[in-house]
């Protein structure tokens, strides 16, 4: 049987999330092809078909798919189960909103969130925020999954000898229910919270939105992403869409910078697997020196700056 | 299409209380939930919120609140009733439920309803599985806005915009539709006494799953249930110096290249 990555992309460029999704289809040891729905989406499917590990490369691109809409994409995508023992989608706004749709027309419950993949039936996954993890098995025939990006990594890049068979889907698009009526997306040209290799990230403490220009200072010198804690998108000073924790973005970057966050559970849980995680705070009891590799007990006006005049 | 009054059902869920720490127990078979306080799964408690502001705005005539599982779960359906639902239903189940269970039980409930608008947590805090709308808006063929942060309802309309990665993504979907709540929907109220007196008096009805003729999944097995391997405590460190040549000198960390620390 075979493993199908639904891609997402933002009309140009597949997203880091499909291809870390790759990064996890590949140890289910299965050949994978790749569902890429879209409008003038032909380079994009070449592109994929040309990224190594991929052994087909489904196209449905149609002018009406400009903005893809879960209720539109589910059901093509369920009735192509028949070929398929697994579905994975990256556990992405997109991911999250599609999987179940896609799963409750194949009849079957999703798995999400995996963040280890144990076996071609057997899964980790966080629950309870991450206070405990769940050890599954998914006996359903047709198995879908969403994976949760900041555990796994893309494939080291081995472009495909030979470009990856394109097939494009010509499919009828069925009558639309929902209708886009805008979006607004935070223009930024720091990196990603998800990608990101280092984030700098901002709590109450920081007191004000006008405050966090240090952080932004900060971040710009080194690089780094930059997030908030809930505490903090709750009173305004940032967007929520740079929340960090178990209801934000769960988040895995090489080195986690926690400035003026105390700890609290459910930010923990969006950010512990950071592979070095340093905290300033000027509370010493402060949560978050517990799970710090490097403290500082500091007030953090005085501390930022001079973290950013040595950069 | 006329401007009946529409009807809303709400789906919540009991589980453990957001302030209690989670225990895993000794056999690792689950998590142990004995003695522990439990209450509205807090997504829920938005979307009962949510209900009953488009209520209190003359938009919706009836709120309709169901809740899964043992007898226990009644408490919570009564929470919402104060809250201003107009009456309960509660699905008779001792066992727990799976994401599509819920879904095909309220797909059941649905024939008989005819509701105009499921409102439901996008998640709830114990399995954090984010599936049960989706999957509800699937089997039902309804349109459906997850993680919404605004709600307005017009000419039979759902106009919403949803929490997404990278910002907001605002959708107009025709009723009937399915919209999951996010966290920045709405603050709830707290209800109050004289409303938790007349929450007894309101309907509250008993089905059991033979009612609805529903059969429980068994495709995803649990097989155990690990506390998560805890992060040690580092190093406290005495200054800003201090912490930069330590970072300088991590071989984890890659800090950007400069003179000044050469």
């Amino acid at each position: 049987m075979k493993t199908l990555i639904i891609a997402e992309h933002n009309q140009h460029d597949l997203k880091a999330d499909t291809l870390v999704t790759l990064g996890a289809a590949q140890q289910l040891g299965q050949p994978i092809d790749v569902f890429i729905a879209g409008h003038d989406i032909g380079q994009l499917g070449q592109d994929a078909a040309s990224v190594g590990g991929i052994d087909q490369v489904l196209t449905w691109d149609h002018e009406a798919l400009a903005m893809s809409f879960s209720e539109t994409l589910a059901p093509v995508i369920a009735n192509l189960r028949s070929q398929y023992s697994h579905i994975l989608l990256a556990s992405s706004s997109f991911g999250k909103d599609l999987a179940p749709r896609i799963a409750a027309l194949c009849g079957v419950n999703a798995v999400s969130d995996v963040i280890d993949i144990i076996s071609a039936n057997q899964y980790k996954r966080p629950i309870y925020a991450g206070n405990a993890i769940a050890t599954v098995q998914n006996n359903a025939a047709c198995q879908v999954l969403t994976i949760r990006t900041s555990a796994f990594s893309a494939p080291s890049h081995e472009p495909a000898a030979s470009p990856a068979h394109i097939q494009a889907l010509s499919i009828e698009l069925p009558d639309m229910s929902v209708r886009f009526v805008e979006q607004t997306l935070s223009e930024s040209s720091r990196p990603e919270l998800n990608s990101a290799d280092i984030i700098v990230s901002g709590g109450r403490a920081v007191g004000s939105e006008a405050n966090f220009s240090l952080i932004y200072d900060f971040a710009d010198k080194l690089g780094a992403a930059v997030g908030a804690s809930r505490a903090a998108v709750d009173a305004g000073y940032i967007g929520n869409d740079l929340q960090v924790g178990q209801t934000g973005k769960v988040v895995a970057p090489s080195v986690y910078i926690a400035i003026g966050i105390s700890g609290a559970i459910q930010h923990l849980a969006g950010m512990k697997d950071s592979k070095v995680i340093v905290a300033i705070n000027n509370d010493p009891e402060a949560p978050i020196f517990s799970v710090a590799d490097y403290g500082l007990v500091a007030d953090l006006f005085e501390a930022v700056p001079a973290m950013t005049a040595h950069l | 299409m006329t401007n009946h009054p529409l009807k809303v059902i709400v789906a919540v869920k009991r589980v453990i209380d957001y302030n209690v720490k989670v225990r895993v127990k000794a056999d690792r078979s689950d998590v142990d939930l004995s003695n522990t306080k439990m209450s509205m799964n807090p997504f829920c408690e938005i979307a009962v919120e949510e209900a009953v502001r488009l209520k209190e705005a003359g938009l919706v005539g009836e709120i309709v609140v169901v809740s899964i599982g043992p007898k226990s779960c009644q408490e919570q359906i009564r929470s919402a009733l104060a809250l201003g639902a107009d009456r309960g239903l509660q699905v008779e189940c001792d066992t727990p439920v799976s994401p599509l269970d819920v879904a095909n039980i309220l797909h059941k409930i649905q024939q008989e309803e005819n509701a105009d608008i499921f409102l439901l947590g996008k998640q709830s805090i114990d399995a954090d599985n984010n599936q049960t709308g989706q999957m509800l808006a699937a089997l039902l063929d309804f349109p459906q806005a997850t993680c919404a942060s605004r709600v307005k309802i017009e000419h039979n309309k759902a106009i919403v915009t949803r929490e997404v990665d990278g910002g907001l993504l605002t959708v107009e979907m025709s009723l009937p539709a399915v919209i999951t709540t996010d966290l920045r929907l709405n603050e709830p109220r707290f209800a109050a006494l004289p409303k938790i007196m007349q929450a007894k008096r309101k309907p509250l009805a008993v089905k059991t799953l033979a009612d609805l003729a529903i059969e429980l999944t068994t495709d995803i097995e649990l097989i155990s249930v690990d506390s998560p391997t805890q992060r040690q405590a580092g190093v406290i460190l005495s200054s800003v110096d201090e912490l930069m040549s330590t970072l300088r000198n991590d071989p984890n960390v890659q800090m950007p290249k400069h003179d000044k620390e050469a």
